[in-house]
Parts: structure tokens; C-alpha cells; sequence
């Protein structure tokens, strides 16, 4: 079961946590993305391309599906400015085993920091504004998985 | 065929979207980028580096040598930083 959504409304990482147990696997693997509150950043702004968001994570989440022998996939990723602390991004993986689900998670984490249509700016107590510029080493750790 | 800018390129150009109907001689993304680019302002400021710019066209993500004909809907934005 892929369950996939993107929107301005948090997300209770306890319950969709409980749902995935719920779907008879023996191993549950999850991520959650918070907004790290360091420097003076009093905010993230999360952008994306509404029409294509939901289209990319559930291709992402069904390459995830086929290279590994998943009973589920969850993926909450949040849009809007969001303050420090904040939830961001939710991703849990259900399999038999643990191996599976951690490194499906892994690999669903890697792939939608590289290939999900998001966009990040932090915005400081200053006053200032800095758009997130996208990292090498996202690249790399994203093509590990090729 | 209509225009989305996303993030800074949004930003720099000062508009969500547009629609707009380039010359013939506009084939591809990267022609696109350049014809845009000629308008000079926001425009110039944000595809002076079109190395910096993402595409896709009618929400599939291309590269700069995609063919623009027949598209209804083609996004310009910087690279993603999501997650």
C-alpha cells in the first residue's frame, strides 16, 4: 500500500506509524525531516510544483515497490513555511524484514531530496532570505542507489 | 503554452507564469531559456547561468534538448532541495 501526500498540514508521525504496523509486516523503517532552527533561522519555506509533487513521490515510492519486497510505503512531505522544530518530511517503509525496510527508506529519503519537485528558503531574524542551494553530496548519495 | 516559475527564477522574474508563443526558431528547452533570457531584467538575472536551470516539460522532468512543440505546459526552476 503506497500512501502519498504533500501539503501544508502537519502530520502525527505516531499515527502514521501505527498504520504501517498495521499491514502484517515484521519490520517498520522510518524517517522524519525537522527543520533545524540553527544560525538565526526563525523559518523554512518549502515551495514545490503542485501538479507534479504527488505525480514524482508515488513514481519514487513504486521504484521503491520493485526493488524491494515492501508491504507498504508512507511519504508526507510538508509545503509552506514551517518554523524551527517543525516537521518536514515523513517516510516509512513496511517489509518482512529489517534490511528491506531500512534501506528502502534510505533509498525513498535519498532519491525525493534529489528528484522531488521541492524547494527550500530559510528565512533569518535579520531579515534575511536565502533560497537552499541543491548539495554535490545529495547528488552522490542519491546515485549510490543506481 | 503556459509558462511556471519556481522558487528564485519565480523570484528574479517576478511572475508565477505566463503564456506565452516564442518564434519558430524556439525548439527547445535550452532555445527557450535563451529567448527568455534576451528580455533582459528578472528575465536575464535569472537564466544568466542557464546551467543552473531545471525543466520539464508538461510535468516530466527534461533536459535541455527536449523539443518544446505541441507542449501545453513547460516549468523553468532552479535544482531541487526537498526533503
Amino acid at each position: 500500500m503506497i500512501r502519498i501526500a504533500a501539503g501544508p498540514e502537519d502530520f502525527d508521525s505516531a499515527a502514521l506509524v501505527v498504520a504501517l504496523e498495521a499491514l502484517g509486516g515484521g519490520a517498520v523503517a522510518t524517517f522524519t525531516g525537522l527543520v533545524r532552527g540553527e544560525g538565526g533561522l526563525t523559518g523554512l519555506q518549502l515551495d514545490h510544483y503542485p501538479a507534479m509533487t504527488e505525480k514524482v513521490l508515488g513514481v519514487i515510492a513504486a521504484s521503491a515497490m520493485e526493488r524491494w519486497p515492501l508491504k507498504g510505503i508512507t511519504i508526507v512531505h510538508r509545503t509552506g513555511l514551517l518554523a524551527p522544530g517543525a516537521r518536514i518530511v515523513f517516510v516509512g517503509t513496511v517489509s518482512a524484514h529489517r534490511a528491506a525496510a531500512l534501506e528502502a527508506c534510505h533509498f525513498l529519503i535519498d532519491w525525493l531530496k534529489t528528484e522531488a519537485p521541492f524547494w527550500k528558503k530559510e528565512h533569518f531574524a535579520d531579515g534575511g532570505q536565502c533560497w537552499i542551494e541543491a548539495r554535490a553530496e545529495d547528488d552522490a548519495a542519491k546515485d549510490k542507489w543506481v | 503554452m503556459e509558462l511556471l516559475y519556481f522558487a528564485w527564477v519565480r523570484e528574479s522574474i517576478g511572475l508565477d507564469g505566463e503564456r506565452i508563443d516564442p518564434p519558430a526558431d524556439v525548439r527547445t528547452v535550452a532555445d527557450l531559456i535563451a529567448w527568455l533570457a534576451r528580455r533582459g531584467g528578472g528575465y536575464a538575472e535569472a537564466f544568466a547561468d542557464p546551467a543552473r536551470i531545471r525543466a520539464a516539460v508538461d510535468q516530466a522532468f527534461v533536459q535541455g534538448d527536449a523539443a518544446i512543440a505541441g507542449a501545453k505546459e513547460i516549468a523553468l526552476f532552479p535544482p531541487v532541495t526537498g526533503g
